[in-house]
């Protein structure tokens, strides 16, 4: 099992340690100051997931904060996971805003390498990288479990966190990643979210690996997915994205497939993707990551059989 | 220049435990703050930005990555590779590059010695460092002398490398 939280204050990590499949949805942050906004976007994931994550600045495009994204999200009972990337702030910011966060009921944190700058539409921006992911996991371990900041100086009432990480399994060197996970999971991390899962052959060899370390059962790994708009998004996704990778397979599934019609057999693909994960020893959930198609989300979890969630995000309701 | 030495990272390692043996007795002249000191960092920094494009951050882990200077990732990274490099092993920043970290894990499988600290966990870096010489702070305790929040590390089992997998590397 998972190194247990001290003071468990996640649903996410009990519905985990429960032994249910997880669901978690990355929700599109709006480009807006209105509360309102946060809200419409949660609303359509609250009660199909144990777990909305809120993104730092995703692929380096601006958009509010994830902490506030969080702050907000907390005070309607949703169950938000915190992204913390290392591109935008060194230790100082970052170790206050974990306080910030926590103390505004934050219960999730993932912690990131995050995109380059290049990759958003501001790429004269200055990269920080004081951190990278292993070391900002591990000084929020430390803040957690030692109630110390990184300097020594005493945290009076420390912040209670489920903490997690990212991993990409599909990318070079790819034996190394098992150990990179391992290495992730020695500095802190407890749940691991994925990059989107599209090369199935891949990933099973990477489990198989990960089950050989003993890793599956040190941290529980939730497989990223995701319903592919269009040929031309996948296209886009591939080449554009960093990290993600898409057989052709699929690509040209879609393109065969007349355009009014792409968006549905997208949501299919993504289905079929989920169904042989779940089949998959050692994963405890998935991670959907449907950007800007967030509607879809409810069909998704539905017609993956994975209806009804064990604890609704939104409390106010029964 | 010398660029292709790195390509011998199990010579390189031989060279590292030489150099440091044979620095030791001159060990009196690398000090912080000493008339030596600005000889020091010139010969430091000549040789090592010629072989492995160093940038001088004053806390050298070149024998734990692989005898590649990790302060060449555009994201400067100390534990390993980001999520982005691409599928054919480049750098998601500089696409014309191989992403470093991937060179670095390479070329550690084919160091006996030092190889497995590939795996270890590296502190944040000290900026108050950088264009001092790793060598004296080497000397001097410096560099390993690491924020009281970062609890010692070393007591974390590196049991997760596989005995074999560096013996069997490649
Ligand atoms: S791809 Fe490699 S070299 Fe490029 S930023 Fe990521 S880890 Fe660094």
């Amino acid at each position: 099992m998972p190194m247990e939280t001290k003071v468990p204050c996640s649903r996410l990590e009990s519905v985990l340690r429960e032994g249910h499949f997880a669901v978690t949805a990355e929700l599109n942050p709006p480009d807006s100051a209105d509360p309102e906004d946060v809200y419409k976007a949660a609303g359509i994931l609250a009660n199909v997931c144990d777990g909305i994550n809120a993104v730092d600045a995703s692929g380096a495009n601006c958009h509010i904060s994830s902490v506030a994204i969080c702050a907000l999200l907390t005070r309607a009972g949703y169950e938000p996971v915190y992204q913390v990337t290392c591109r935008d702030r060194n230790r100082i910011a970052i170790q206050g805003d974990i306080l910030g966060a926590a103390a505004m009921g934050v219960p999730n944190m993932l912690c990131l390498t995050g995109d380059d700058v290049t990759a958003g539409d501001q790429p004269e921006a200055k990269r920080v990288f004081d951190f990278d992911s292993i070391q900002l996991l591990r000084t929020a371990r430390t803040m957690r479990d030692e109630a110390t900041f990184l300097s020594g100086r005493k945290i009076t009432s420390p912040p209670c966190f489920f903490l997690g990480a990212a991993a990409n399994p599909f990318v070079p060197p790819y034996d190394w990643r098992p150990q990179r996970l391992a290495k992730k999971i020695a500095a802190g991390a407890q749940f691991i979210q994925t990059q989107y899962c599209f090369d199935l052959p891949r990933f099973k060899e990477y489990m198989t690996q990960v089950r050989d370390l003993g890793l599956d059962k040190q941290a529980f790994i939730l497989a990223g997915v995701g319903p592919l708009k269009s040929a031309g998004a996948a296209e886009f996704m591939r080449t554009k994205v960093p990290g993600v990778v898409i057989p052709d397979q699929y690509v040209d599934r879609l393109k065969k497939t007349p355009k009014e019609k792409q968006q549905e057999e997208g949501k299919k693909i993504c289905i079929e993707l989920i169904e042989q994960i779940r089949e998959i020893d050692g994963v405890a959930g998935i991670h959907i990551m449907a950007y800007r198609q967030e509607e879809l989300v409810a069909e998704i979890v539905e017609q993956a059989g994975l209806m009804p969630r064990p604890t609704s995000n939104d409390q106010n309701k029964e | 220049m010398f660029r292709w030495l790195q390509n011998y990272p199990h010579f390189l390692e031989i060279v590292y435990d030489l150099l440091e043996v044979s620095l030791h007795p001159l060990k009196r002249w690398f000090k912080p703050g000493s008339h030596s000191e600005p000889f020091i960092i010139a010969i430091e920094k000549l040789g090592k930005e010629t072989v492995f494009g160093c940038q001088m951050c004053g806390q050298c882990i070149l024998h734990s990555t692989g005898m590649t200077c990790p302060m060449n990732c555009p994201k400067q990274l100390r534990n390993g590779p980001c999520g982005g490099v691409r599928e054919n092993g480049h750098c998601e920043v500089k696409p014309e590059m191989k992403c470093v970290w991937v060179e670095a894990y390479q070329r550690s499988l084919k160091m006996p010695k030092y190889g497995y600290q590939f795996a270890s966990l590296q502190p944040p870096v000290n900026n108050q460092l950088k264009g001092t010489s790793s060598w004296i702070n080497m000397f001097h305790g410096i560099d390993t002398d690491l924020p009281p929040g970062w609890t010692n590390t070393k007591d974390i089992p590196v049991k997760w490398v596989k005995e074999d997998f560096y013996a069997n590397g490649d």
